[in-house]
């Protein structure tokens, strides 16, 4: 039976440099409970190493988890990339951690910090997440696709790392499952501003709790899972994306 | 100046549009924002960035630069080389990183 699903698919946690402790497995999940979210995507900035945490965090409450992350190219945009099976997640951070140069700085950047479901801190990843890619966006999209993955366009609406900031327009046959547009546009300015042939999804890319579900996207799908949601997106078997 | 006397001069090499070297430039643009260079640079400018992907030729078009300079010894791929071809985009590649080449740039318009 369908129904209805309330979805943020891009969110950080304590993984990511520029987010604090408190985006834990719990503080995630006791905001996304608070605000009724059905759906949540984690995607910290090229890495998938706390999805799993909170998937075992969540197991007894009703929110579908998806494991991802926020690629970033290199011609440095942010495209998030969601799985329904960690292991595909997983394969993809390989390819990602093998194209991604650099060692993290604390000081500079942020700790990140790899947790378990427990709370309990399990290290620290030395990459440097908040760098780019040496992957081009085509190769991004490909290898996501190839995993049965989701990709979507970060937060088109920003200069700063979207696709339209970083390489002026979006180019033709690249893919793309959606554009997601950041808090701070609504639906029909976005349609506005970018008149591209592409389904919109909103989400909140939260670095605290209290933004969690600040935004989301509604979707009218069977359950919880990047399938159906891909249904969802090309107005499949009566799946439907609600704006 | 003409492109081709700029090719000589800053030891560049043409991976493109080869045809349209005889153009005049305008000056100079340096940025890897493709969104800045649709909002900022002139017609007939010659831009420098390191982005390789298939759109910079598409924003050269669309602002009628005169080319690209590709620096950091960066290749661009077949398919951006190819559209690069079918618009008559002059691409150049340099070995130099885009402080360098922008201070030469600037000094040889300058002379």
């Amino acid at each position: 039976m369908l129904r209805l699903f309330k979805a943020d698919l891009h969110i950080h946690t304590c993984l990511s440099p520029c987010t604090e402790l408190d985006m834990s497995p719990k503080g995630i999940l006791t905001a996304a409970k608070e605000k009724g979210i059905d759906i949540l995507g984690i995607c910290d900035h090229n890495s998938s190493e706390n999805s799993l945490a909170i998937i075992k965090a969540a197991k007894n409450l009703s929110i579908q988890i998806l494991p991802g992350m926020e690629v970033t190219s290199e011609e440095e945009v942010h495209v998030l990339a969601l799985f329904d099976d960690i292991g595909n997640a997983q394969k993809l951070q390989r390819h990602v951690y093998k194209h991604l140069p650099g060692k993290n700085d604390e000081e500079t950047f942020g700790m990140q910090v790899i947790v378990n479901e427990k709370e309990e801190v399990l290290g620290f990843s030395d990459k440097l997440l908040i760098g780019a890619t040496t992957l081009p966006l085509d190769e991004v999209l490909r290898l996501i696709h190839s995993f049965e993955g989701l990709a979507i366009a970060s937060h088109i609406d920003r200069e700063a790392f979207s696709i339209i900031g970083q390489l002026g327009f979006i180019p033709d046959n690249l893919g793309l499952d959606a554009l997601e547009i950041s808090p701070s546009i609504t639906i029909e300015e976005a349609r506005q501003k970018f008149p591209y042939n592409y389904p919109i999804t909103c989400s909140s890319d939260a670095h605290y709790p209290d933004d969690i579900g600040k935004s989301f996207t509604s979707f009218l799908i069977q359950d919880g899972t990047v399938k159906e949601i891909k249904k969802a997106l090309k107005n499949e078997d009566g799946r439907k994306l609600i704006q | 100046m003409k492109i081709k006397e700029i090719i000589e001069k800053l030891e560049l090499k043409a991976l493109a549009g080869q045809g349209n070297l005889d153009a005049d430039i305008t000056g100079g643009y340096t940025s890897d924002l493709l969104s800045d260079v649709i909002a900022n640079s002139k017609e007939g400018n010659l831009w420098i960035t390191l982005q390789i992907h298939q759109n910079i030729i598409a924003v050269a078009r669309l602002k009628d630069l005169a080319g690209i300079i590709v620096v950091n010894n960066r290749e661009p791929d077949e398919d951006t080389l190819k559209k690069a071809n079918e618009e008559n985009v002059p691409v150049l590649c340099s070995q130099e990183m885009a402080f360098e080449i922008s201070g030469k740039l600037y000094e040889l318009l300058k002379a």
